[in-house]
């Protein structure tokens, strides 16, 4: 029977190395990040998912950052309150990233943590990185 | 029962920065023009309503006066939040970050023979038919982000780094930028308004020839409100008509004072969207960016157990990261007046680190110039 990690094995468990993938800048300032497959990952998870993960974390960083009429709207409301109606309500940005997160750990849970890894949220290292952890393969003959 | 005081984020930050309300405000490192601004803001408009309201609120309108204090909170507002807000400072690369990117480099830039310089650390990325040099900052161990620079006043990566202005006593950058120019054109607006009705206050006076009610104090502080007024109209009105133009063109001061975008051998701005109705709308109403440094977040202390932190983000990895939060950068700690006593011994050590790091950072192109206008730009190029 393939022995799978928890997140919670995972505490336990030594790390090898970190991956780190770096932000796309070739659309310009927005947020977003290469989709590039790295070579540290080949043996351990598949390269069509992790794509999917981090093409489905740019699309949220991008729902983030739209300029559109929403946007407008929160922007001018608050300039006219003299952005004090920050301290009530919570700006778009905000919103999403507590998205993000939800997303993030399901995808640890269900995903990455089974194969010994864990991916870290963008927004703790700045929205510089997207710091992968890859842990020992202890598990001898799985999978 | 002993109660441990909790050790938050802000108080192991690198950086020149200070800090007040347990983290909630963050500043530059000079603040003594921030305090002059301050004063001259308060004390102008204290001496105007003090002793023109009076007057113009019976003799023209008492609506005069309800939109000079709307208009002085507003002024007040904007500073607050533009000196108090962190301006989009980048955090330092934690130890693994930085030596996966020194790996990177020296992959990429092969063997170097012994007693050449190495070549510098340099980035190409195309941006929008662009080619946009990258480049690394030593201090921070990261490649900058585009349009991002690092400030030597505040030793910290600021995104969109546009100035550090002392009179607001801190960074102007990608997040704070929209308060700053709120702030320089209401303050216009301010001047504009005081110095308008001083004037009509001194031609209503003439004209209507009431020496009765006059006391002697008053012709004084409308001659200071005039001259304040008349100095400051000059350079606040200028730094709004410069910011205006920079806004509607989607440049920083930063790039204007480099001539990053000047038109030489066809460069042109990535940035721009062609649009000034576009340029003005992306710098002034995008949604507003957060702040990724945590400040207030708490951290984990190898003896106490977790203690609930305001960051929700931070909360829920602190659980499931077995890498301990409390990793200190590798970035050379500067002790300051809030780093708690019992890390100052450890400093000591990671002091001695940093007597090395200042000398990897020989800048290998001239620095830029200071720039003329209020505004003082001091960033040191890497």
């Amino acid at each position: 029977m393939a022995e799978t990690h928890s997140l919670q094995d995972l505490r336990q468990a030594a790390v090898a190395s970190k991956v780190f993938v770096q932000r796309d800048y070739t659309s310009g300032t927005i947020c977003k990040f290469q989709t590039k497959f790295p070579a540290e990952l080949e043996s351990r998870i598949d390269k069509q998912q992790f794509e999917e993960t981090i093409q489905t974390l740019n699309n949220l960083y991008a729902e983030a950052e739209k300029l559109g009429g929403r946007s407008y709207l929160e922007g001018c409301l608050a300039c006219l309150t003299a952005y004090t109606i920050f301290l009530c309500m919570e700006t778009h940005y905000e919103k999403v990233l507590k998205k993000i997160a939800k997303y993030i750990q399901e995808q640890n849970e269900k995903i990455y943590a089974p194969l010994g890894l864990l991916l870290t949220d963008p927004i703790e290292r700045g929205l510089r990185v997207v710091e992968i952890t890859i842990f020992e393969d202890r598990s001898i003959g799985s999978r | 029962m002993i109660t441990r005081k909790v050790t938050r984020k802000w108080e192991k930050l690198p950086g020149k920065n200070t800090f007040c309300c347990d983290g909630r405000v963050m500043m530059g490192r000079q603040k003594g023009v921030f305090y002059l601004t301050l004063f001259l803001i308060v004390g102008t408009c204290s001496l105007f309503f003090a002793f023109e309201c009076p007057y113009l609120a019976v003799h023209l309108s008492p609506a005069i006066p309800v939109f000079a204090v709307l208009l002085f909170v507003f002024v007040m507002a904007m500073l607050l939040r533009t000196s108090f807000s962190d301006p989009g400072v980048l955090p330092r690369a934690l130890p693994e970050e930085a030596n996966f990117i020194e790996m990177e480099i020296e992959a990429a830039n092969g063997n170097v023979m012994a007693g050449q310089r190495p070549p510098p650390r340099i980035k190409n990325v195309q941006i929008n038919n662009q080619i946009v040099k990258l480049k690394y900052c030593y201090t921070c161990k990261i490649f900058r982000p585009p349009r991002a620079s690092h400030c030597s006043i505040c030793d910290n990566c600021v995104d969109r780094f546009d100035h550090h202005c002392p009179w607001v006593g801190n960074c102007v950058g990608k997040r704070n930028y929209r308060y700053f120019y709120l702030f320089t054109l209401s303050l216009s607006l301010l001047t504009i308004y005081i110095f308008a009705f001083n004037i009509v206050h001194v031609v209503l006076r003439e004209y209507r020839n009431i020496f009765e009610h006059v006391v002697s104090l008053t012709p004084h502080c409308t001659v200071l409100e005039v001259l304040v007024c008349f100095f400051t109209l000059w350079s606040v009105v200028g730094l709004t008509g410069f910011h205006t133009y920079l806004i509607s063109l989607n440049q920083t001061t930063n790039e204007d004072i480099k001539g990053s975008w000047s038109g030489k051998n066809r460069v042109q701005n990535p940035y721009s969207h062609k649009s000034i109705i576009k340029n003005c709308c992306e710098v002034l109403c995008s949604p507003t960016y957060p702040s990724v440094l945590d400040r207030r977040g708490v951290m984990l202390e190898d003896l106490s157990s977790p203690t609930p932190s305001d960051a929700s983000a931070a909360s829920t990895h602190q659980s499931s990261n077995p890498v301990s939060q409390t990793t200190k950068s590798s970035a050379p700690l500067i002790p300051n007046e809030h780093t708690p006593d019992e890390a100052k011994p450890g400093i000591g050590s990671g002091t001695q680190k940093s007597t090395s790091s200042p000398k990897e950072e020989k800048p290998p192109s001239p620095t830029s110039p200071n720039a003329v206008a209020p505004a003082v730009i001091k960033e040191s190029s890497h």
